[in-house]
Formats: structure tokens, sequence, C-alpha cells
């Protein structure tokens, strides 16, 4: 069953905030959910589909269909990380062309800058150690025994992944650092972005060392907030007075450690891509925005490969003088600044990059970064770590 | 200074030889008696064929770094890895008892078994 036009996106709204001390998890789950049916023009009544994933608090899909009200006849919680709400797009299209939801909401939100300010703020109270992380790992995680001793961190994990590829590839600090600086020049026009403030190569270079060869600034942001996505049956679309937004390429792949058999050079985007081409039925090059996951600049750099639009190994060069600058470069990324500036809720980036793919796609985004043709978007997700485990997810819009 | 005690995460059931190896300073790596295939992280399960025909077979101890990062954010800085073992399998370690400034990809490393707490030990790895 392909799924090129049995959905589109009616609905997408972000939170506003970056840092909710006085909002709940579950509040911000909510504000997003109406800020999205206000978008759509749709009624909490006409959602009978949800998807969320493991930032829902409690039992999730259930919890967050207590406390909005919900009626439902179709729940998914599928958990994959940050990709998830990209992930979600595709599922809720599924549900739509099997007939078993007709309106469906995603939802993300999370609040780890709040709760780790207070966390840091305990522990200083108590004479104690901050923590290194908001929640304790899961006991039974078969790997946890064989890493959690050695000190691997989202941060030093990608890092040996940057590593590994400058060392196949030739990749240099300098190349990385102009994703940065393409992110911030889009920053710099959105007025909600935590770091707003245009850099240059030497900017990310002369920033600290967080984990070799990796620096501050070529890692994301913390934030809180959130967002939500609305997809629905292509009849109740037509008769929204919003542009019409169609799913027209999805694809999902895990990627892994593979038992030992190790190779660090790709992610699984190398394999969510091809799907997703497949079924939208174009190109790398038919894509005119790109929403790329940005947890490290060396994601970026990876999923530009893995996705086709470059040759493995000249993602470094792709990257470099501007190229993903809107309005400089042949692909514009992450027009609102991205996890790299603007923000990177519940640390998990899915659903902005869906959000940004949508605002552009409408022609809705900053008149300063809205790309001219906009008729084919990308939006790829990368949940989990590409240094050990993760989700690839694959989402190509259509404007019609 | 003391030597650092690394953290000793509680085994799950089944994973117990391995630990119980590095105590008396073996790496173990896990063969699937059906397939022929080495994995790692140990599992009861081969994640090559499924076969539950698994036997733990003690590797050299020889390897080469497959990368690794410098954690310049901890003090003291430490250096994790992905260290490939002739037998063919890689696994997440410490490059240990070298200046993290030389530590290269590529690298041939041998094993060194640190203490963890409870009296265990944790395979790591350094320069040959």
């Amino acid at each position: 069953m392909s799924l090129n036009g049995s959905a589109y996106i009616v609905g997408a709204y972000e939170h506003p905030t970056r840092k909710a001390d006085a909002l709940s998890v579950v509040r911000l789950h909510a504000d997003v959910a109406r800020g999205a049916l206000e978008d759509a023009g749709l009624s909490k009544g006409d959602i009978d589909g949800y998807f969320c994933a493991g930032d829902a608090p409690g039992l999730g899909a259930t919890t967050m269909a207590e406390y909005l009200g919900l009626k439902l006849r179709h729940v998914d919680s599928t958990e994959c990380g940050g990709s998830a709400p990209i992930l979600h797009v595709a599922h809720a299209a599924e549900a739509i062309a099997a007939g078993r939801c007709n309106v469906a909401l995603i939802t993300l939100a999370g609040r780890p800058r709040a709760q780790m300010v207070a966390a840091q703020a305990a522990a200083k109270d108590a004479k104690g150690r901050a923590p290194l992380a908001l929640k304790p790992p899961d006991p039974d995680a078969p790997e946890l025994a064989f890493e959690l001793p050695y000190g691997p961190a989202t941060q030093n994990l990608y890092a040996a992944v940057a590593k590994r590829h400058m060392h196949e590839f030739g990749t240099t600090s300098e190349q990385l650092a102009w994703i940065k600086v393409a992110a911030s020049h889009h920053a710099q026009h959105n007025p909600l972005a935590m770091l707003r403030d245009v850099v240059t190569v030497e900017d990310v270079l002369n920033s600290p060392l967080v984990s070799d060869p990796l620096h501050r600034l070529d890692c994301c942001v913390m934030s809180d907030g959130g967002g939500a996505i609305i997809v629905a049956r292509p009849e109740i679309a037509r008769q929204l007075a919003r542009p019409l937004v169609k799913v027209r390429g999805t694809g999902e792949a895990p990627k892994h450690g593979m038992g030992g058999k190790m190779d660090l050079t790709y992610s699984a985007a190398a394999w969510s891509g091809p799907l997703a081409f497949a079924e939208a039925g174009v190109a790398p090059a038919d894509i005119q925005y790109a929403s790329l996951y940005d947890s490290f600049t060396i994601t970026v750099l990876m999923q530009l490969e893995d996705l086709g639009f470059c040759e493995k190994g000249q993602g470094g060069r792709f990257v470099s003088d501007g190229n993903l600058i809107s309005g400089v470069g042949k692909l514009p990324f992450n027009t609102d600044g991205g996890g790299l500036c603007s923000n990177h809720p519940g640390n998990r980036g899915g659903m902005t990059k869906v959000i940004e793919a949508v605002r552009q796609a409408r022609g809705e985004a900053h008149p300063k970064v809205q790309v001219k043709n906009h008729d084919i978007v990308l939006a790829h997700g990368t949940g989990g770590s590409i240094g050990t485990r993760h989700v690839g997810s694959t989402v190509i819009l259509e404007r019609e | 200074m003391a030597e650092k005690v690394y953290a000793t995460v509680p085994a799950t059931p089944g994973s117990e030889p391995y630990w119980e190896g590095a105590k008396a300073g073996k790496l173990l790596v896990k063969w699937c008696q059906s397939c022929k295939k080495p994995h790692h992280y140990p599992r009861g399960v081969c994640p090559h064929c499924m076969s539950t025909n698994l036997e733990c077979g003690e590797a050299k101890g020889i390897g080469e770094i497959y990368t690794y990062s410098i954690m310049h954010a901890a003090k003291p800085a430490y250096v994790v890895a992905y260290v490939t073992l002739d037998e063919g399998v890689s696994m997440m370690t410490n490059i240990v008892d070298v200046d993290p400034a030389k530590v290269k990809v590529g690298q041939k490393v041998k094993v060194v078994f640190k203490p963890s707490e409870g009296g265990g030990r944790l395979p790591c790895f350094t320069p040959l």
C-alpha cells in the first residue's frame, strides 16, 4: 500500500516557550494540541486518532487522552526518541488509509531545561553533585552493563561518529562548523530562537571542546516546549482553509550495533530515505527545502550523505561556503534555526523538523528564509544516537 | 592519585559468565555454535541466526581502535571508544593508561582489567 496522497498535514503549531518553569509536561502537550487545532480550523471532537511517544508522561497516549478528554478509535505511541513525530506522520497516514481514523493529532512536549535547572539547584542546596541525567536508565536494557560504566554520553558518542568520519573521509571541524553557521543565519530571523547571533566558522572552532572533535557550538541547545501536527483524510483537508500539504513519501528504519559488526559511517537515513523517495516518486535533487535532525553538526552531515543529497564522504564539501543557507546555497535547511539555534523541545527534535517543513511548504516561513520554490520538502529525524542505536524516519511533503 | 573504581551495573540474568570471566582476567566473547559467528554485547539468543546454542570463548584481548572521543566536559577527561577485537566484534570501552592526546583511530590496543565496585573488574584497553 502506498501512502502517497493518502493524508495531508492540516495543522501545525510550535510552542513559543523555551523554558517552561510554570507549565507541566501535560499542559505543554495540551497547549500545542490547542494550537494545532486552531491552525487547522478543527475542534477537539474532530480528533479520532492520537499519536505520541515516550515524552508523554504516565501511560502515554492513555494519560494524554484522559487529560485532553479525547474520544478516540486509534492510538499509537511508537517510541523511537526524537524521530518519533516524523514516524508518527507516516503511521497517521497509514491509519487514515486503513480507515482507522480520519483526523490524527500528534503531540510532543518536554521541559528538561526547567527540570535540570531545578535538579541542579536542589543538588546545590543539599551540597551534593548535580545529576547527569534526569531519569535513571532502564535496568533491563540489555546493553546497559556493557556501556554505562564507560561513561557514554550523547556528546561523546556523536563525537566518536565525527571522529570516524574525519578518519575515513577527511572531513574537517571547519566543514562541520559551516552547518552551525548556516543555522545561525536562519535563527537571526526567528525572535523565539535561543541563539540569535550569527556566528562564523571561527566562532564555532573557538568555542570550548565538549568532546573531541565536537565544540560547544557543534551541539544543539537544551530547551523546553513542544509542538503538534494534525494529519487528516484528503476529503477533510480539502474542506479546510489552509494550504494543502500532502504526505507524499515516508520511510522508517532502525539501525544498531548489529551484534558487534559496528559501522558508524552511515545512519539509518540510508535505509529510511530510499523508502521515502521511492514512495514519493522523487529524487533528492527534487527537494527544495530539508528539515534535518540537528542534535549535532555531524548529525546533519551524515543525513545529507545518507539521504543522497551528496555522495558518501562528500558531506563536508557539500555544507561548506553557506550551501545550507536559504537564499545563498543549493539546499536550505532548518530555516527556523533548528535545534542548533532555536530549540530542541524535550531533547527531541523531530516535531520542530516537521513543523518548519510544513511552514516552508505552505509558504509561511519567515520571509527572510522562505524558499522561493517550495512544492517538495523533506523532514528527516534521527531518534536515539547514531553512535549506538537509533531510528531514522523520513517524510516527503508536497504543496498542492 | 587513587585508581579509578568503575561503577558496576547489576548484571541481567544470563550475562553473569562475562563478568565472572572479567573478574578472572579473561575477556569473553559469545560464539554461536550454529552459525559460528561471534557477537557483542553478549546475548542469550544469537543476533545473527536466533540460535540459543551459544558458548563463551576467550578472546585474545587484542584489537584496534575503531573510533574514540576525549570527553573534555568531564574532569578528568576520559576516552570513550569502540575497539574492534581481532575476533571481529566491536565493543564500547575506555582507552586507559595513556595520554588521551596520543590516542588514534586504528591504533593497536590490548585489554586491561580495571577495578569496579563490589570487587568486579571491567575490560578497558591500552595501546600496545
